[in-house]
């Protein structure tokens, strides 16, 4: 398999992205405005200190196609290091521009290493020389290569600028031998500049400047093969200031010829060079006679005929204000920045500019919907983004609607039958579970991309998504779930569609969904396309191609092959794994040495409930980290906002949750109530711990253990290992929990929904599962500290609650550790849950409201969450016969479990 | 007895798991951090594992020698966070290099004694080197991101004195690891150079490992892969590698990559996965190794081994399947164009 590779002696550079100069790369440009000497804007701009204007002189240099960026800080009225330590530490932050590298531009090696303490990527120093002797250049060579810089090499020594073919060639190879042999410099890193000097300035030294240039390069080239060369291309048409037209046509003419010889980069101004080809016959013919010094009167011909070209004005329009554009640019900057002030009167106007109303949404909406699918699918926007869009699209449509009804009525009426869009999709979250953030935001995803889009809701039962496929004729039908049962729900409903002779193809999405399950599980029941979708951005990919009928077959039998190919090798994988038996795994359980261990007996045994609990306390505990993984931006919480990438959504995104979460707060949006248990407990040496209710009755909590055979020293670990058995004689405790902070959230859900907010709605489901979440973090703590007492010594910041550095866990029914759901019956039963805290169970063990948790606390230090993994069939027996089940209800629940 | 070279070229060298992940096991307290020596520092030194090899080194070699006994050719330093800049946090700056040099000496013993043991596998001592708590490249302040909490000399200086303590302390291998930040990383080899030039001393072998975060394949910086090896190519190191943030699945395409654009010795010691819910690795040792075994036959690594949440299982299983699968050949690096 292996293959030996070949890396070739390129100069690479880099920004944030890399850059490799290979033979073929032809010329690369240097932007030159972002230099103080060459550029009295950037000057004024750098000596006012408004750094911001300045960093968008370097982004229109990286616009209009610069390859690497020249910076330059000379100016005697300036601090040059710390200006230039400023620009480019605001430019690191500009992921558009510092994608580049940086040429660092100083005659002042302070400067220079002042630059080279601010980049990370591999940049050039421009320059170093022997102008003060070998010492010191030396020096200079060994710091910029401590920094892995390449250099640009003047050619210059002690005794001045090389100013002769013989001199520049002379002096590069001088410098080119110490740097390779003493300081062991990489010749790809060394660039030489050998002095672009002015020509046609009428003084006749001048006239062969271009030419001994030009013949230098092809001389350094022949003797130096890998060093590179560079220069200041606008110095040769210096003597016409003023005049750029002349000045692109002498730049373009000399880049022709120098580049020919084995120039490799020049400074240049990348808006300012003509194409060879585009120049007038007859100045190109006289701009070649002066580059070349082909006639000793060249230079007043060319002067001669600069006087007739007029320079032309350069003006790049900008508009001010985007409310002075049409209407239907208006419509499409709206929607592209998500601004939702005008979009009503601007609707209202293109409305009544239209012929009809349908084409406002076929035209400029859509164009600015198909701004923002490009912009998303390319990843230069984020999803909170795409939703803000969506939120002015519906709100535009909204306006729009009844007249297109009003409409739809007349022609039906007039000429019968039916209108077509691009596509009818169903979605639902399936019978069970209440989660349903990201179908919504699917939803709103693909209905930003012309589809119709029929949202069914939550805990939709399969009969209902078939009877509602088939009256509304849909396309495409998209299921989601989050927790573990509504797996097997799906597989049902693929089996459902089977024997329901459906055709249409089916989308599987949601937090639990994989791929895997999905070849192995899903795939395997339904004929007629099954996909696994990961999240909302490939929605539309997979949408597109499952209804356009050239793409249709062929992507549906890539999808086929790719998923038994899966579920080939998810097959074949099983036998590498060994198990236990349950008896055996039994022996090896967590070696607790109860003897010197007594359990901490709870302070305040018995149930306790909490009503109306303060949100303002709750929100202290968040953990911000999954709210932006619901919203599809990834990267760590706080470091997110300042992501390169993600940052500037995230920032807006957390600014408009902590804007939301403060109303639900001040406003009292949401109820937040919880009820806690600790109760009398001893495990019997067979999984099963018997707790004792407040009213005497002992309740058997069966869980499940380890079986998959672990190496030496390491236990088969159940959750029943971490409570005391019975025959040590010491009296142990288990806790319960149940939390809500989803209650009263339905009457804004619904507000948000009139007012086409799904941004709103989808925000504050987020919340609200956080709040659930963090509500849960501060009642453990109240546990360990208060209730149980087991940690009353205990002070931990909110990150090291997040990193769960406390003693004892948490765990939840339905998750790793204790997978099968049906034991939150019993947790709710001993809570009294739904009584105090109105959280009802679905037939699948969901949790309603969502913003719900629940679990069992265990206080001892030992205690650790894990995922119990496979089991084998007779813990499957044991466990059926341990909770009263046939095996085919066992295998039901413990389906995830088993093989 | 053979040189890391020597042995690179022989065969897959094994690199120690989480050193973190199994001082957790340990249950230690805020007194077993402080000892004797410490018991009225003003501040809590719970969590400074780099403390521990001060003061409870029977700790971290018995960690060590776990490793050995499970096939680790390299073994890393608990210098982690020993810079002056990183035990600020406990105000203990003042104790960073004494905690390089026990670390040293901790590990050096440990693997000198497995190599007694068996001559022909013999061990090496990698000082690690970590990412420091302040980057030279992000601003910490959202509103001006022109600031820096810290600036390149002072990184310099950290990196340099943490460098001098881990070479005259014995290490065989100066490991950068980690690298979320570049400019950090080029602060570390800019103090190596800077190390080895003025001390005159033969320089160690160097090698590098970034942190590609997430599926988006860049540094937190926001480097591509090729740009962040190019960033780091003048410390010419012994090998290049990533590791952390990803599990070996998600590593695959960026360890292809770099095997390919790579001039020295290829490395990958990935986490045992993504954190579960509850921020718990649960890769399976047989899983982890499996996934490596993968890169190996692939011809994609040099070096391998694991970070966060693995266990000296984890290379136990890495070990058995690497074993017997021929290293990646290094490239020919050619000299011409032509």
């Amino acid at each position: 398999m292996s293959t030996t590779h070949t890396i070739r002696p390129f100069l690479r550079l880099s920004g944030l992205e890399p850059l490799v100069v290979r033979p073929e790369t032809n010329f690369l440009n240097v932007g030159e405005r972002t230099n103080v000497t060459g550029s009295k804007k950037f000057a004024r701009l750098i000596r006012e200190g408004l750094y911001e204007e300045a960093l968008s002189v370097a982004r229109q240099q990286v616009e209009s196609g610069a390859q690497i960026i020249d910076v330059n800080m000379d100016d005697a009225l300036l601090d040059g290091e710390k200006a230039m330590t400023t620009f480019l530490n605001l430019l690191a932050s500009e992921p558009d521009i510092s994608r580049i590298p940086v040429m660092i531009d100083s005659s002042k090696f302070s400067v220079i290493e002042a630059g080279l303490k601010c980049l990370q990527g591999k940049c050039i120093v421009n320059s170093i020389s022997l102008k003060e002797g070998e010492e010191k250049f030396i020096d200079q060579a060994i710091i910029c290569q401590s920094y892995g810089a390449s250099v640009v090499v003047m050619a210059f020594d002690e005794n001045g600028q090389a100013d002769t073919l013989e001199k520049r060639v002379t002096i590069c190879q001088r410098a080119y031998d110490i740097l390779v042999d003493r300081v062991g410099f990489d010749p790809q890193d060394i660039i030489f500049d050998p002095n672009i000097f002015a020509i046609a300035t009428g003084i006749e030294e001048h006239n062969n400047y271009a030419v001994d240039f030009i013949e230098a390069c092809r001389q350094i080239k022949q003797r130096m093969p890998l060093a590179k060369i560079s220069g200041g291309v606008s110095n040769v048409s210096f003597s016409f200031r003023g005049n750029d037209v002349m000045r692109e046509a002498m730049h373009s003419v000399f880049l022709f010829h120098a580049i020919r010889a084995g120039l490799d980069m020049g400074i240049v101004n990348a808006g300012m060079i003509q194409i060879y080809d585009e120049i007038n016959p007859e100045m190109r013919e006289l701009v070649e006679d002066a580059i070349l010094n082909r006639r000793d009167d060249a230079t007043e011909r060319l002067i001669a005929y600069a006087d007739t070209v007029k320079a032309k004005g350069k003006v790049i329009e900008k508009d001010e204000t985007w409310r002075k554009g049409t209407v239907e640019e208006r419509l499409s900057h709206a929607l592209v920045n998500g601004i939702t002030d005008y979009i009503e009167a601007d609707t209202e106007e293109a409305r009544q500019k239209y012929p009809r109303p349908l084409e406002v949404i076929e035209g400029p909406l859509m164009d600015g919907m198909n701004i923002v699918g490009d912009l998303f699918g390319s990843g230069k926007m984020f999803l909170p983004q795409v939703v803000k869009s969506a939120r002015v699209m519906k709100k535009s449509v909204a306006v729009l609607t009844p007249f297109i009804e009003e409409e739809k009525a007349r022609y039906v009426a007039e000429n019968g039958g039916v209108i077509k869009s691009a596509g009818k999709i169903l979605l639902a979250t399936v019978k069970g579970d209440v989660h349903d953030i990201g179908k919504n935001i699917v939803g709103v995803v693909l209905g930003c991309n012309g589809y119709d889009i029929i949202d069914l809701g939550v805990m939709v039962p399969a009969e209902k998504i078939l009877q509602a496929a088939r009256d509304e004729k849909v396309d495409i039908i998209g299921l989601s779930g989050l927790i573990t049962p509504s797996l097997d729900e799906m597989v049902h409903i693929a089996r459902e569609l089977k024997r329901q002779n459906f055709d249409i193809p089916l989308l599987i999405g949601g937090a639990t969904t994989s791929r895997t399950h999905t070849a192995v599980k899903i795939a395997p029941e339904y004929d007629n396309g099954v996909v696994h979708v990961l999240d909302a951005s490939r929605s539309v990919t997979v949408t597109g191609n499952l209804l356009n009928k050239s793409l249709h077959k062929n992507f549906l039998s890539e999808v086929k092959q790719e998923y038994h190919k899966l579920n080939e090798q998810f097959r074949n994988k099983k036998p590498v794994k060994q198990y236990l038996t349950l008896a055996d795994a039994r022996a090896n359980k967590v070696p607790v040495d109860w003897n010197a261990f007594t359990p901490v007996k709870p302070v305040q045994p018995g149930i306790h409930e909490f009503q109306h609990y303060d949100l303002g306390e709750i929100a202290e505990y968040i953990d911000w980290n999954p709210f932006f993984i619901a919203w599809e931006l990834h990267g760590k919480f706080p470091a997110i906002l300042k992501d390169e990438v993600v940052g500037q959504q995230a920032s807006d995104l957390f600014k408009d949750a902590q804007a939301m979460l403060k109303k639900i707060i001040d406003e009292k949006w949401l109820t937040a109530r919880a009820v806690i248990g600790l109760f009398p407990a001893n495990s019997n040496g067979l999984d099963t711990v018997i707790a004792t209710s407040p009213d005497g009755a002992q309740v058997p909590l069966e869980f499940l253990r380890q079986q998959i055979k672990k190496a030496p020293g390491q236990p088969n670990i159940s959750l029943s290992d971490f409570i005391a058995p019975a025959e040590t004689g010491k009296q142990d405790w288990i806790g319960g929990f149940a939390v809500t902070a989803g209650e009263g959230i339905e009457k804004w859900l619904d507000k948000f929904k009139k007012e086409h907010d799904d941004y709103s709605s989808i925000m504050l489901k987020a919340l609200a599962d956080r709040l659930a979440e963090a509500f849960t973090e501060l009642l453990h703590e109240r546990v360990r500290k208060e209730f149980w007492g087991y940690a009353t010594e205990e002070h931990l910041s909110n990150d090291q609650l997040i990193a769960e550095e406390y003693l004892g866990i948490r765990p939840a029914p339905g998750y790793p550790a204790c997978p099968e759901h049906t034991e939150k019956y019993k947790l709710f039963d001993l809570l009294g849950a739904t009584a105090s805290t109105g959280i009802t169970l679905t037939e699948s063990l969901a949790m309603y409201p969502a913003a719900s948790v629940s679990g069992w606390y265990f206080a001892n230090p030992q205690s650790k969450y894990f995922g119990l993994g496979k089991i084998e069939r007779d813990q499957l027996r044991d466990y059926a016969e341990r909770k009263g089940w046939d095996l085919e209800t066992a295998e039901k629940w413990l389906r995830p479990s088993l093989d | 007895m053979k040189s890391l070279h020597q042995c690179a070229a022989e065969r897959i060298l094994i690199i120690d798991g989480a050193m973190g992940t199994m001082i957790q096991r340990y249950k230690l307290q805020e007194s077993d951090y402080r000892g004797k020596r410490f018991a009225d520092h003003h501040s809590d030194v719970k969590g400074n594992n780099e403390l521990l090899s001060i003061t409870r080194p029977d700790i971290i070699e018995a960690i060590h020698r776990e490793y050995l006994e499970a096939g680790a050719d390299i073994i890393e330093t608990n210098t982690f966070s020993a810079t002056v800049i990183a035990q600020a946090d406990y105000d203990l700056q003042h104790l960073a290099a004494e905690m390089n040099t026990a670390s040293v000496k901790v590990a050096r013993k440990a693997a000198d004694d497995f190599t007694a043991r068996n001559p022909e596998k013999p061990r090496f001592v990698a000082g690690a080197i970590g990412p420091l708590n302040k980057t030279l490249s992000i601003s910490p302040d959202v509103n001006n991101p022109g600031f820096r909490s810290v600036t390149f000399d002072e990184v310099v200086d950290a990196y340099y004195e943490q460098i001098k303590a881990l070479t005259e302390a014995g290490a065989d291998i100066l490991l950068i690891e980690t690298i979320f930040d570049t400019l950090n990383a080029k602060g570390a080899i800019f103090a190596i150079k800077k190390y080895f030039r003025e001390s005159g001393r033969p320089q160690l072998p160097v090698m590098i490992s970034g942190t590609i975060t997430d599926a988006s394949g860049r540094t937190l910086s926001g480097q591509t892969l090729e740009a962040f090896y190019i960033s780091v190519m003048h410390a010419k190191p012994f090998s290049i590698g990533l590791n952390c943030a990803l599990g070996g699945s998600q590593m695959r395409p960026y360890v292809e990559e770099l095997s390919q654009i790579a001039n020295c010795y290829v490395s990958c010691y990935p986490n045992a996965g993504l954190p579960n819910t509850f921020g718990e690795y649960d890769e399976t040792p047989h899983e982890t190794a499996c996934i490596l075994e993968d890169f190996a036959k692939e011809g994609f690594v040099n070096i391998v081994g694991g970070c966060c949440g693995t266990t000296p299982d984890h290379i136990r299983h890495i070990a058995q399947h690497v074993k017997d699968i021929a290293p990646r050949p290094l490239p020919i690096v050619e000299a011409t164009l032509a």
